[in-house]
This record gives C-alpha cells, structure tokens and sequence, in this order.
C-alpha cells in the first residue's frame, strides 16, 4: 500500500483527489433540481440575479474563510457591514456638498471607498489585536464587537437612514461590465487573489499551520501572533468592499437593518463550501460555491412562494446537512 | 507462585501487513511482579495494550484463570480485574480526586442522584491502604505527579483490580517517590494483587520485579527470574546485537565553537545553564524526565524568556525572542513533542517540509509548486520515507516516517546548529538506525548538534562527550572513561554530587 514516490510531479490522480468537488456536485446538483422544478429560473437575467445577490454577502465569506482557516470566527461583520457603510456614505456626502453638477462628481465615490476600506481593515485590526495580542476567545472578542459597531452605527445615524446625495455612488450601484453587475466581477476578481494568497503564497500556508496547530506554528517560525491578526483585516477589509456595492445598490444604509445576521451568511458559505470549522484549511472557491448555494436555496423558495419565515429553516438544515456530509468524507 | 493469572498462547499483533507482536506465549502468575523489557518498538506497549483490551490480537489467545477470553475493550479487561496506568496520566484535573477515582461508573443513591459519601468513603478507604496522604475530594490539578500517579493506582483497586499494568511508571518521580512506589507495590503483591511493570529503567526493574520477560523487533527473548539476570545482561538481551551496529562510528569533532550558552537561567525552570558546542560535534544531554533538557532547548529557541543568561552563536552574541529569530541565527530544533510542536499531521509531506524554509520557494512571492515538490521529493528518497504520496497528510504515515518528514522539516532551512530532542522516541529499529546515521552525516558536514534524549543507549553511543542535567542545573560534564550508564544515571539521579 505505501511506496516510495521518487517522482517529482503529482499525478493526475492524486490532483482529482486532492480538489475538493463535493461542494461543486451539490451545486451542479442543486441547479439541475432548480433548472427542473421552475421555469423562470432559467433565465440568464435570474441567473445574474442570484449571482448579484451571493456577491454581496460571498465578498464578505471570502474574508470570512482566511479568518475559520486561521482557526478564529468573526461574527462582526454583519455590524461591521452597517458601520462602515455609514461612515462611507457620510464621508461620501461631506466630500460632494451641495447638489447639481457637484453631486455627480466621481472622485468623492472613490475616496470614500479607499476611506472605507481603510476603516474596515482598522476595524478587522482591533479585532485581530485583541485576539492574538489579547489572547481572547475570537468569540467572545467579535461578540462584543458586533454589539459595539451596530451601536455605533445606530448612534451616528440616529437609528436612521442615511442617503448619497452623489449620483455618481448609486450608479456604481446598478453598473454592469460587459452586461455583468459589477459586484459579480469584484466577487469574482477578489476571489481569484484570495485564492492565489491562499495557496500560493507564504502567508497563505501560513495561515494554515496557525489553523492547524498554534505551537507547531510557532515552532516552526511562524510569526503566529501577526498571522492571526491579519486574518481579521482581511475579513474587515473585505466587509467593507461589501458594504460599498450594497449600500451604493440601495443609494442608502439603514442603521438598523443592514448587515443584520449577514455573519451567519457568511459563515454558512464558508461552511457549505467545505472549509471546517476548526480550520487549518480550506477553499476560497468552495466558499464562492457556497455563497452561490445559499443564494439559489433563497431564490427556489422565494419563487416557490415559501413562506418567507421559513427560509431560515431551509437554511440552517442546509448548513448541518453540508457539515454532516463533510465529516464522512 | 500460586498459580497462573493470565496465559498468552501465540499472541500475535500485526498492522498492514507489519507484525508488530509475533508469537508470544508467556504465563503471568498470580501475585507476582513481571517486569518486561525492550527497546521501543520490542512489542512491550503493543502486549500491554492487548492485554487492557486497547487493542485485540491478530493471532493466538488468551486465559485468564485457565478460561480462553476475548479482551475488546478496556471494559471487558476490566471486568476481568485488569487494568494498565499509562505512561500519560488519565485523570481529568478539573475534576476531584474521588470524582476521578469513580469517573464512568459513579455510584447512585436510590434517588438516581450521586452518593457523593459513598464515593469518598470508599476513595479514602482505597488510599488508606495504600498510605497515600490525600484528599479525596482535592482536585486533582492541586496534586504533584507522585500523588497522581497514586491515584491512577486507586482508580485500579477501588474496582477490585488484580492484574495491574504499570507502563513507565516511574519517568516523572523522583528517587524517593520511586521508593514510595515500589513499597506500595510490594504491600499490593502481598495482598495477591499481579503486577506487570514496564519500563526502560534496567535498575528498577531489577529491584522491584519478580521474574523478567524480555521482547526484541516484537519478539519474544526470554523470561527468567530477577535475580539469574544482571542488568548488563537485560540490556544485551535487549538490543541484542552489537551497539557499533546500530550507531554508526563516533565522532571526535573539535572545531571551533559555534554555540556558547552562558549563565542561562529561567526561573524555577533553569539555573545558570552554560556549555559550548562545537562546529561538528554532537553533544549529549542526559537527564530524568523533567530534569530541564526540553527546556534548555526552548529557551535557545526563544520560545521560554530567560530572565539571565547569554547565547553566542559562532562567536556572534544572538538575541532570541521567538523561533523566528532562532531559525535566522541558523538553529534548527527537532521537536520532542512530534505531533505537538513538530508536524502538521493534517497537512500533507509536501506544506510540512516547506513549513519553515517557504521562503527558498518564493518566486516573486508565489511559492514554487514544482520546486517546492521537488525538495520534498529528494526528502523522501534521502530518507526513505515510505508515503503513499507526496500530498498524503502526515497523519497516515507510521511514526518513524512522521518523524523523518519532521527532520526534513528542521534540516530544510539548513541551520548550522541542530538541536535534536529525543529524536528517536516511538520510532522502530529501522527507523531509528536510519536517523543516527543522518545525524552522523550532518556532523560530518559540518553541522552542530546536540542531542537530547532519555534513552542512554543512544546518548552513549552516539556522543563523546555528554552533559547531565538534574532539576534545571548541569550537574555533571562527562567524557572519555567516565562515559557510562551507571555514571550518567548516578548523576542524573543525585547519587553522585559533582559538578
């Protein structure tokens, strides 16, 4: 059974066994059902549709992945989605002052996507620091936190809504590059970079060893501590392209509501996507598959007139189902 | 010598297609102290894991009191009365001593509810007789290795045991815990109790046991009384060949010094560790469990703070913080600890290897694939690691082979200072042969060593000159003549004070 592998190169073999296709054959399985089951899911403008959707919370379960692999979970960025969403916006507004032709002005846009960003990442950096640095529970840390940004939020906003007053946001909003929403490409193009950081990169194997085994980690010359943290900057970071494209989709974000329970979301993407909840590895394209999934599950039992308070039932059998599967391959 | 407890007939244990047990038969008699010995990978915790139910046998079978019984589970070999008390303590610290002692088979008022007095009683009925001084309702992470190591043997008695299975007992106590012990198991023989006791420790075994069964490459040697045996003789029987066989020709290597340890001391932990190492040589360091080598090694690595001490390397004063800084200054460390500190056992050959030196596989910052597998592949045929493949996880791999893919891992980023800690511990004799002679060769090199390791067979006879440390200190600095096991294991000890 064992031999001795003198040569250089993976066969075919070993790479079919290596790529995790489970998550893939659900998908392909569950579009055949949906393709079968209604008729107005096939239509490439619902297919694009679902696609829009997942790419809001996906982006989201991308940062999400980096962080389960490296062996921690963030459930702040749901708040996170709705503070950094506002403070976009607000700068946005302050930037563009007054209304006309100022109002329609690009460079406000851009400037407060790079600030929002930039908080973001500082947000994911202070839950990151108190973590590895504070040696606290990732869940307890991110528990606090989600309960600190949302009020954050609400006490900016006033528990209210806030508007662009720039034209030029809620147009990036419903954009399309070659008939594809926007926040398609970014979901796909960040997915691309995270997976080529994730496996072809120092810092990706990096992350998970940490995930793997901490002191193995530092044994072995891992810098455990930075890692870990830059996990969560990631994850902030990708929180805030999200909020960006979603609030610049509605033109607005309301305090209360927006990002509400999106960590749940994420993290059921990452989870239906194959990566274990105990980390030390994983897939950014599995979790882009499960972002998919549960935005199809979403799409079937809106068009088969489920009742709307049901879908979360759905929903969470879907997530056990998936990590049942995963503990018997 | 009453009469016969247990019967091994032909008792046989084989792992794909690897027999690590093979035609075994041997009588235990009622009430008498059986001592076993071997080097690791002789079948010694492969027989105790049969006989405890842990694993069931591929071949031959097994009487207790003259009835042929199958032994599935640690609860069938229980109800037989036989009970093993591992290497590695089984108690759950949070938990109280009587709470461990019942642990799975709690006593029940009428009510359904705990008999939390019944428990006690008997805990402390249980430790009386064995004149232990605790507690039974003290927590268990209150108590010192000795007491736990009393209250594993409480856990057996409390539930009528008469065959008890005693592996290593004796690695983390001291002399005088030592003696303790083997009172109790004295007192524990008389009362008719069986005791088979496992262990390394050629000089305990000849004190305390009755009768001793030697196993070699999981075979049976021989099975005679203590006192027809002498302790040269255990060990001869035990390796059974030459040493020069299995260690390859020593080495003398005297250059310059590559690593100066001065004063190194880490509270309660270290005090005032200093030694050179010399570029080629393989320094010994020898040592009771606990005795502070481990620890000598990660406070070089940075991974524990000195609060006084110096380190030099090649005449350079280094500062290290982490291993980080350690694997800069050109130390590599092969981790006692293997699943522990050591390998990914998730993670495939290949990402474990490269774990350290990723670095030399960057490629304007993207890890050469094909280069990277490369490296490892030349690992595997260097070392004949036997893998189902190169992205097989570690975890499917034997201990030798997880072992030689930990050494690819500390040799890859190619340090000039190698510590290797136990480097051997739970591998076979093949395996064990193959990593002497790669140690060896790095000497050769050039390269630094010191050599951590419990077992003084190894110490001996791979080092010319080695160091005994005892509770934290260097006590004894030996070379040439004085380079034996007794005079190791009188320092090791604190039978002989010098310094």
């Amino acid at each position: 059974m064992a031999v001795v592998v003198p040569v250089a190169h993976a066969s075919l073999l070993d790479r079919l066994r290596r790529f995790n296709y489970a998550p893939l054959l659900a998908l392909l399985v569950l579009v055949a059902i949906s393709a079968v089951m209604s008729e107005p899911f096939r239509s490439v403008g619902n297919a694009l549709n679902i696609l829009r959707q997942a790419s809001y919370f996906g982006i989201v379960a991308l940062g999400m992945t980096f962080v389960i692999i490296g062996g921690g979970i963030d459930l702040s960025v749901g708040s996170m989605l709705a503070l950094v969403g506002y403070v976009a916006i607000w700068a946005l507004n302050s930037m563009t002052g007054g209304i006309g032709p100022e109002a329609s002005q690009a460079w406000p846009v851009v400037a407060a996507a790079v600030a929002a960003v930039a908080l973001g990442a500082a947000l994911g950096l202070a839950n990151g620091l108190a973590i590895a640095v504070g040696r606290i529970a990732p869940f307890i840390v991110t528990l606090g936190t989600l309960a600190i940004f949302r009020s954050m939020a609400l006490y900016l906003a006033d528990a209210g809504e806030l508007r662009s007053v720039n034209a030029v946001y809620g147009d990036m909003g419903a954009s399309r590059i070659l008939g594809v929403p926007t926040p398609i490409w970014v979901f796909i193009g960040l997915a691309v970079l995270l997976d080529l950081l994730l496996h072809r990169t120092r810092y990706g194997r990096h992350v998970c060893a940490v995930g793997s085994s901490e002191r193995v980690a530092q044994f072995s010359a891992v810098a455990v501590h930075k890692v870990r943290t830059l996990t969560y900057v990631i994850a902030g970071a990708t929180v805030a392209v999200s909020a960006v494209f979603w609030s610049a989709r509605t033109n607005s974000i309301n305090s209360t509501n927006f990002g509400q329970g999106e960590e749940l979301n994420a993290i059921a993407a990452v989870i239906i996507g194959g990566t274990p909840i105990n980390g030390g590895r994983g897939s950014v394209w599995g979790t882009v598959v499960g972002a998919v999934m549960l935005q199809i599950i979403n799409n079937m039992l809106n068009m088969m007139s489920v009742s709307p308070y049901l879908q979360g039932t759905v929903k969470g059998l879907v997530i056990i189902v998936a990590a049942l599967i995963q503990r018997r391959l | 010598m009453t009469g016969v407890l247990v019967q091994a007939e032909n008792i046989g244990k084989e792992f794909s297609s690897v027999w690590v047990l093979r035609g075994l038969s041997v009588e235990v008699r009622t009430g008498e102290i059986l001592g076993i010995i071997g080097e690791n990978g002789a079948g010694k915790s492969t027989f105790m894991k049969i006989l405890s139910g842990i694993y069931t046998p591929s071949a031959g079978r097994l009487l207790v009191d003259g009835q042929e019984v199958s032994i599935r589970s640690a609860e069938d070999a229980k109800r037989l009365g036989i009970r093993l008390i591992p290497q590695e303590f089984n108690l759950v610290p949070d938990l109280s001593v009587y709470e461990n002692v019942f642990l799975g088979n709690e006593l029940r008022t009428r009510a359904g509810l705990l008999d939390r007095r019944a428990m006690i009683r008997r805990t402390a009925e249980v430790l009386a007789s064995l004149e232990v001084q605790v507690a039974p309702d003290a927590r268990i992470d209150t108590l010192n290795v000795a007491q736990k190591q009393m209250v594993e043997i409480a856990k057996a008695l409390a539930f009528d045991a008469r065959l008890l299975i005693m592996d290593e007992p004796t690695t983390v106590l001291t002399r005088h815990e030592i003696g303790l012990l083997f009172d109790r198991m004295r007192a524990l023989r008389a009362r008719g109790v069986t005791l088979i006791y496992v262990s390394h420790k050629l000089r305990e075994v000849k004190e305390i046991t009755d009768r001793v069964m030697v196993l070699r490459d999981g075979a049976f040697v021989c099975l005679e009384p203590t006192e027809a045996l002498p302790i040269d003789e255990m060990a001869r029987r035990m390796v059974g060949r030459e040493l020069s066989q299995v260690f390859p020709e020593k080495q003398t290597g005297a250059g310059d010094v590559a690593l100066r340890v001065h004063g190194l001391t880490v509270p309660g932990v270290l005090q005032g560790v200093s030694f050179d190492l010399r570029r080629g040589e393989i320094l010994g360091f020898a040592g009771l469990g606990g005795s502070g080598r481990t620890e000598v090694a990660e406070t070089i690595l940075g991974v524990r703070r000195p609060s006084a001490g110096t380190i030099e390397v090649e005449g350079r004063p280094v500062r290290i913080h982490s291993p980080r800084d350690a694997v800069r200054a050109g130390i590599g460390y092969l981790s006692e600890d293997r699943q522990g500190s050591g390998i990914l056992t998730q993670h495939s050959l290949v990402a474990n290897v490269s774990l350290v030196s990723i670095r030399k596989y960057l490629r304007g910052g993207l890890i050469a694939l094909r280069r990277e597998r490369a490296a490892a592949a030349a690992y595997v045929q260097q070392f004949g690691i036997r893998t189902a493949g190169l992205h097989a996880r570690l975890e499917s791999l034997s201990g030798g082979n997880q072992q030689k893919v930990s050494l690819a891992k500390t040799l890859d980023p190619g340090p000039r200072i190698l510590i290797v800690d136990e480097p051997t511990r739970g591998v076979d004799i093949g395996a064990k042969r193959d990593i002497y002679r790669f140690v060896h060769q790095l000497a050769d090199d050039g390269v630094s060593i010191v050599l951590i390791s419990s077992e003084l067979e190894e110490v001996l006879g791979m080092c010319s000159r080695v160091l005994v440390m005892r509770a934290g200190r260097l006590v004894a600095e030996l070379t040439g003549e004085h380079l034996s096991e007794e005079e190791i294991m009188f320092h090791a000890t604190g039978v002989k004070e010098t310094a």
